[in-house]
């Protein structure tokens, strides 16, 4: 099983994004607004999700998405998904802009894989059903060619054709996510947005959902977004990784190149949380004192100064500039270009 | 060398069930002395987490509990009535939970909380338990403690719930901690906060400590000794240094393979993986219970496994004599 396939690691290396290449998924400034209320008396509050989110997915591209909870991953899917509109900015598919109200035409390209394979699908459908169901919903084929498609999946995923008449409840946690996979890939979408797809699995089956997901991108030429707090799962994955925090994408890089040279203090300390199993090190210290900040009153300045080892007097009072780089931006005062 | 605070021996958890007696827990040893901490390692279903609330004496009346020895400093806990369990529990040995929203009480604040856990076992004054909860908040790295008192749970963050879950635990100084997955729901960045704060916390109180967990990293960071269960059954025990720079049996060697390391593993390279899923507990069983899963397994692993033992603590369970070195 564990043969390893020199030209996948090969593929999984960046794929530099071609000069002029159009990306097959982008987000322009997107934002989004949420009002909140606190109390039962308090005016509602805004609460900026997203604050200005540009991103750019190449073809054949694994962008991981990595952050703390609450910093705006699961929003971005979700407006990738068509299921919340942006407030403003805008979401182009092969640089043609798609409103929320093209919903189905977001849904034939880009299919998620959730989290949490026991609570995602539905238990009172056969396997049969559930993998057939976006076909129906888009009215795609007869009922012969629907059950090709599936029979087709359950090959793709490794789940043997006997499992089409069970239901969800008669499966392990990796069969089901293989099922959740089976689904999302039945409409040969292009990209896959990934949330967390391994963290509700054991260890020895997260490693046959990662392979597996390796083998479809190259066999099938998906893209990957790939959603994560699993940083060691993200560096063996992707491509290119963009670090969020409060809303805003603070660090994006090619891989191998944030790995080895994280630019932004988040992005170091995210790095040095990751605990390799080596018996001689111990609990890294971290350096964030201070918890996630609240985002209905995020902190002035640079969002992440409260928790910042290096700041700077400036990073309290003054948002931070982008800086891009050969291959990626940083917003980050420390690495401001000094001005002329 | 001091006496162990806990000693396991043939520990078994049955549940009797529709279909049959379902084993889950199915004669473990281990002990463990001051000032140490275990890590118990294990796939969901591997009886790691019963293990854990046996001790405690927490496991539902259905189920049938059976050890040749469960001794916690000198006092037989197979003996003890379920009045002297509760006035153990909390004041001499704690427990901390995964998920720190359902263990804490939504109706109470976190001070009302903290204090009823000190004044449970001692005979203190409310001012007495006040003090020590802002010191303990303190010491788990709360800021402005005292006015976090009069705050409830739904307040806080979810690490900052899980320091105080901490700090309830320890508000009796106990000799034994167990932390059941004490970081699994929490982000990265926290998780290596409260694992830091529970070693530091630890040594300074000289607290024995299991943790149970399936993450190999907090294992390997965190642990003087390490079980790894599978299928109810210890299938290898030794030091942490033991278990992941010489691990002997087939399954501890198949989960080491299957973790991405960074430095170690080529990006998208094929991870090792562990075929199969874990046999059904239900009814009788003899021979390995990894043998349906195991690469290297033959027809005698069907009969009796012995017990090897490769130094003075390092134990596994497996017809083969292993080489740390070798293939598997």
């Amino acid at each position: 099983m564990s043969t390893t396939t020199t030209t996948q690691a090969a593929a999984a290396q960046a794929v530099a994004p071609e000069a002029g290449a159009t990306p097959v998924l982008e987000l322009a400034a997107v934002t989004k607004t949420y009002r909140v209320k606190q109390g039962m008396f308090s005016a509602a509050r805004p609460l900026h999700a997203l604050g200005g989110v540009s991103l750019r997915i190449y073809r054949k591209d694994v962008l991981g998405l990595v952050g703390e909870s609450g910093c705006g991953k699961s929003t971005l899917a979700k407006i990738l998904l068509g299921l919340e509109a942006p407030t403003s900015g805008q979401v182009l598919i092969d640089g043609r802009e798609v409103t929320a109200r093209e919903r189905t035409v977001l849904a034939r390209r880009i299919q998620p894989i959730f989290q949490d394979p026991y609570s995602s699908l539905n238990p009172r459908k056969s396997i049969e059903d559930i993998i057939a169901l976006p076909l129906v919903v888009h009215k795609i084929g007869d009922s012969a060619s629907r059950a090709k498609s599936v029979a087709r999946m359950l090959d793709l995923v490794g789940l043997p054709q006997r499992v089409l008449r069970g239901y969800p409840n008669q499966l392990s946690g990796g069969q089901r996510q293989r099922v959740a996979i089976a689904r999302a890939l039945v409409m040969n979408p292009e990209i896959v947005i990934c949330d967390e797809p391994t963290s509700a699995l054991d260890v020895s089956v997260q490693s046959q959902i990662l392979n597996l997901l390796g083998d479809l991108r190259e066999e099938l030429g998906l893209t990957y977004l790939f959603i994560s707090h699993n940083l060691a799962v993200v560096e063996h994955l992707a491509t290119r990784v963009a670090v969020m925090y409060l809303g805003k994408i603070v660090e994006e890089a090619p891989a191998a190149e944030l790995f080895a040279g994280p630019r932004h203090p988040y992005t170091k300390a995210l790095l040095e949380s990751v605990l390799t199993p080596d018996p001689n090190l111990s609990v890294p210290d971290t350096h964030l004192g201070a918890t996630y900040p609240n985002p209905i009153d995020p902190p002035s300045g640079c969002h992440f100064h409260p928790r910042c080892a290096s700041a700077l007097e400036i990073c309290k009072t003054t948002p931070p500039p982008h800086v891009r780089s050969a291959q990626g931006h940083v917003d980050c005062h420390l690495h401001a270009v000094p001005a002329h | 060398m001091s006496e162990p605070v806990l000693r396991v021996e043939n520990l078994t958890i049955d549940i009797p069930m529709a279909q049959g007696t379902l084993h889950a827990v199915r004669g473990i040893d281990f002990e463990l002395k001051r000032g140490e901490t275990l890590c118990i390692v294990g796939e969901s279903g591997s009886g790691k987490s019963l293990t854990s609330l046996a001790i405690m004496g927490l496991l539902s009346k259905k189920m049938r509990c059976n050890a040749a020895r469960l001794d916690f400093s000198g006092i037989d806990l197979r003996k003890q009535s379920p009045r002297a369990m509760r006035a153990l529990r909390g004041d001499r040995m704690a427990m901390i939970f995964q998920e720190p929203m359902t263990s804490l009480n939504p109706a109470y604040t976190i001070g009302d909380q903290l204090m009823e856990a000190l004044q449970l076992h001692r005979p203190v004054g409310r001012a007495e338990a006040r003090a020590r909860a802002i010191e303990l908040l303190g010491k788990v790295g709360i800021t402005a403690a005292e006015s976090r008192l009069s705050q409830y749970p739904h307040q806080l963050s979810g690490g900052l719930r899980q320091r105080v879950m901490i700090a309830m635990a320890l508000m009796c100084e106990p000799e034994l901690i167990i932390a059941d997955e004490p970081t699994t729901a929490l982000d990265v960045t926290i998780q290596a906060q409260i694992l830091r704060l529970l070693a530091d916390l630890q040594r300074e109180m000289n607290m024995a400590m299991i943790l149970v967990t399936h993450d190999l990293g907090v294992v390997a960071r965190i642990a003087d000794k390490v079980v790894v269960m599978y299928a109810g059954e210890v299938v290898e025990k030794g030091s942490a240094r033991e278990i992941f720079e010489t691990p002997r049996h087939p399954y501890t060697r198949g989960l080491l393979r299957c973790i991405p390391v960074p430095g170690k593993t080529r990006p998208g390279e094929h991870l090792g993986s562990i075929p199969g899923i874990v046999p059904s507990l239900i009814g009788h069983m003899d021979g390995c219970a990894f043998r349906s899963r195991c690469d290297v397994a033959e027809v005698a692993c069907a009969s009796d496994v012995p017990v090897r033992r490769t130094g003075e603590d390092h134990m596994y369970r497996c017809i083969h004599e292993v080489q740390p070195g070798a293939p598997s």
